[in-house]
């Protein structure tokens, strides 16, 4: 489903490269985590993915269903199925999150050719979702994120997600900043979005995570690339050792 | 050696200045007064004669040098056909000029209603036009000496005027001159709409509208400009508040090529509370300036400034908000702020805030910000699915709208935000 080959990423502004040599592979139905070190280069690549303009692919090609997706902005990426769960999350002053939820899936809608969904029928959904993930349909009346919790905000991304229903979920670092109640709420959100034509990226520095979101694959990030990948097994290995030794390891 | 001292010689009257003093030769004669009225219309002229149009040399006017910008006077236009647009707010007691003559007057209970130029022309109980006081102040003069009517609205004491009051001045090519004289009595409340729009044609028009609200009055006054891409809009303001009067005065500039709309408001009693908010939204080679001038005379008077401009094209905006506090006038809290979204490179926004500030008991704070569209939240809303386009057009709505939404009326909102949409969508 996802393919990454020899990606080299840097930042636009200064030229400073963090993705180094890149590959990954995720297949249909996989979930995978990556764990790494802070600063290691986990939220570019998550960016680099989602289409952020800030960073420049200068070799290397990201592959999506068999095509490259280089060319698309943000927008044309999610509309074909790719969802990044923000690390942080932005606050966005005067839009409505409701407002902004309906225009998202309308405007995905719209591009895949789909019909727009009625106001009732959108209030219904939003609904049905906020509800399995804890999320008051007050909130929602907020601004975009403004004045979230930290976990309201992880909860709020997940709850797009639901709604969206992307075929390639990116989740950076969901886990940080929930409580113990939250992670098993969130974890249930993106259980039950597994399926055997979707695919899920998990982003996470804990095993934590990793035991309600079981992965069937591994991969630890270094310095933009990957230097190791296993099963879960890699994940309680890491928790035991740390990621010097590891690393080291590889190299 | 002798030096010879010559006086600069003064440029000479251009074409505009040239054009003012000519027409109002052949147009004296038709325009409605006394002949108090016409000693000031003539007095008026002179004044331009003496001062000519303001350039940036006016303090008043260093934005907007109305002598260069100013560059068209067309001629009246006698054979007015535009009908009247249907009101903003749907259940609106409607008064319509049409090239500054009075079309469609409403009748409102607990109200005196009364055509300006039938005010003019009355030698007893009517009103008398004032020549202008210095070269600051341009607007009035032009309006002065031109003026042909407009409505004069009186409401009585306590009155609760439920409907809200629309002032539709429809400018279909040519010249429009109106002029607006309202008081509010102790008690009463009102909403208006004073509203310019019209044709696509050359238009010059002034406004002058003297507000006064009375003790204890309560009032909405919403400024729609929405004029066509050649018009010129002098607009000037005076708003006095008594006791305990509360206003709340809203100005949504997006129409016109040339526009000064100017405020000169006082705080002339004890509790009295303005809220001001103005939208600039501007595009093309449009140039837009908002003048206030508050005067805080008294003890325990408040008011918050809030300006938010969208810029396009080659559109230069300008505002400029002087606050006054007079030594008298301590416990005064006064807040302005103004924000400007900058679309393009080649627009700019001037903004001169100034406190003036001689008591010493005081709270005033003022901010300025310039900003482009936020490339975080643009990639934000896009990594949703949103194409570039529409979440660009959501932050600029979210940036303007948040004024808007302050309005303590659903329907007056949605007029406003359906006319932002739309002009986003033309220039956005
Ligand atoms: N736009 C940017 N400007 C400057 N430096 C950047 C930018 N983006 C990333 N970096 C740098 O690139 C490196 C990788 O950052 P990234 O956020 O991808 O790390 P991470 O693996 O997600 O770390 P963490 O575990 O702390 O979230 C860091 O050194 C970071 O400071
Ligand atoms: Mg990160």
């Amino acid at each position: 489903m996802l393919e990454i080959k020899n990606l080299h990423a840097r930042i636009a502004e200064d030229g400073t490269e963090i993705i180094n040599g890149l590959n990954l592979t995720v297949k249909a139905g996989e979930v995978a985590a990556i764990m790494g070190p802070n600063g290691s280069g986990k939220s570019t690549l998550s960016y680099v993915l989602a289409g952020r303009d800030d960073y420049e692919v200068t070799e290397g090609d990201i592959f999506y269903n068999g095509e490259s997706i280089l060319d698309m902005d943000p927008a044309e990426r999610a509309s074909a199925g790719l969802f990044l769960a923000f690390q942080y999350p932005m606050e966005i002053p005067g839009v409505a999150t409701m407002q902004f939820l309906k225009v998202a899936l309308n405007e995905q809608r719209k591009a895949r050719g789909e019909e727009e969904l009625t106001t009732p029928d959108f209030i219904k959904k939003v609904r049905e979702a906020a509800g399995t993930l804890g999320v008051e349909m007050e909130m929602l009346k907020r601004p975009l994120n403004v004045g979230f919790s930290g976990g309201e905000k992880k909860r709020a991304e997940i709850l797009q997600m639901k709604l969206l229903e992307p075929k390639l979920c990116v989740l950076d670092e969901t886990d940080s900043g929930l409580d113990i109640d939250a992670l098993k709420i969130v974890a249930d959100g993106v259980n039950a979005l597994r399926s055997p034509d979707r695919a899920v990226i998990v982003i996470t520095h804990y095993q934590r995570l990793l035991e309600y979101i079981v992965p069937d694959t591994v991969h630890v990030l270094s310095k933009g690339r990957i230097v190791k990948t296993g099963d879960k097994s890699l994940a309680l290995e890491l928790e035991a050792k740390g990621y010097a030794d590891i690393i080291a390891e590889a190299a | 050696m002798a030096a010879t001292m010559t006086k600069p010689a003064e440029a000479p009257l251009t074409a505009t200045e040239t054009a003012l003093v000519a027409q109002f030769g052949d147009r004296s004669s038709h325009l409605p007064g006394n002949a108090d009225a016409v000693m000031a219309r003539d007095k008026a002229v002179q004044a331009i004669k003496a001062h000519r149009l303001p350039t940036r040399k006016v303090e008043a006017w260093h934005y907007t040098d109305l002598r260069r910008l100013l560059n068209q006077f067309p001629d009246w236009r006698s054979d007015v056909a535009a009908g009247a647009a249907d009101p903003l707010l749907e259940d609106a007691h409607r008064f319509v000029l049409v090239n500054g003559q009075m079309a469609e007057r409403a009748q409102i209970e607990g109200c005196q209603i009364e055509s300006v130029a039938d005010a003019l022309r009355a030698d007893v109980g009517g009103v008398a036009l004032e020549a202008p006081a210095d070269a600051d102040d341009a607007v009035g003069a032009i309006n002065t000496a031109f003026v042909t009517d407009g409505v004069r609205l009186s409401i009585a004491e306590g009155a609760h005027i439920e409907r809200p009051i629309e002032f539709q001045s429809i400018h279909d090519g040519g010249q429009a001159h109106t002029r607006n004289l309202i008081t509010v009595g102790a008690g009463a409340k009102a909403s208006f709409i004073d509203r310019h729009l019209g044709s696509d044609e050359a238009v010059l028009a002034s406004n002058v509208t003297e507000l006064t609200v009375r003790e204890g009055a309560e009032i909405r006054w919403i400024i729609v400009q929405e004029q066509g891409a050649a018009a010129s809009h002098l607009g000037k303001l005076t708003l006095t508040l008594e006791k305990d009067a509360k206003a709340t005065l809203f100005i949504a500039n997006y129409g016109g090529k040339l526009v000064r709309q100017e405020v000169h408001a006082a705080a002339t009693g004890e509790g009295a509370d303005l809220t001001f908010r103005a939208i600039n939204l501007i595009g093309e080679r449009t140039h837009c300036d908002v003048t206030l001038e508050l005067d805080h005379l008294v003890a325990d008077t408040t008011s918050t400034e809030t300006v938010r401009n969208v810029v396009t094209g080659k559109a230069q905006g300008v505002f400029q908000g002087q606050i006054r506090v007079a030594q008298a006038a301590q416990k005064t809290d006064a807040q302005m702020a103004c924000n400007t979204l900058l679309l393009s490179d080649e627009g700019g926004f001037a903004t001169k805030p100034e406190l003036e500030i001689f008591a010493d008991d005081v709270v005033c704070a003022h901010g300025a910000t310039v900003a482009e569209i936020d490339e975080d939240h643009l990639f934000y809303l896009m990594a949703r699915g949103i194409s570039a386009k529409t979440a660009r057009g959501l932050l600029i709505e979210a940036f303007v709208d948040e004024i808007v939404e302050e309005l303590d009326d659903d329907a007056l909102i949605e007029a406003l935000e359906i006319r932002i949409a739309d002009w986003l969508e033309a220039h956005g």
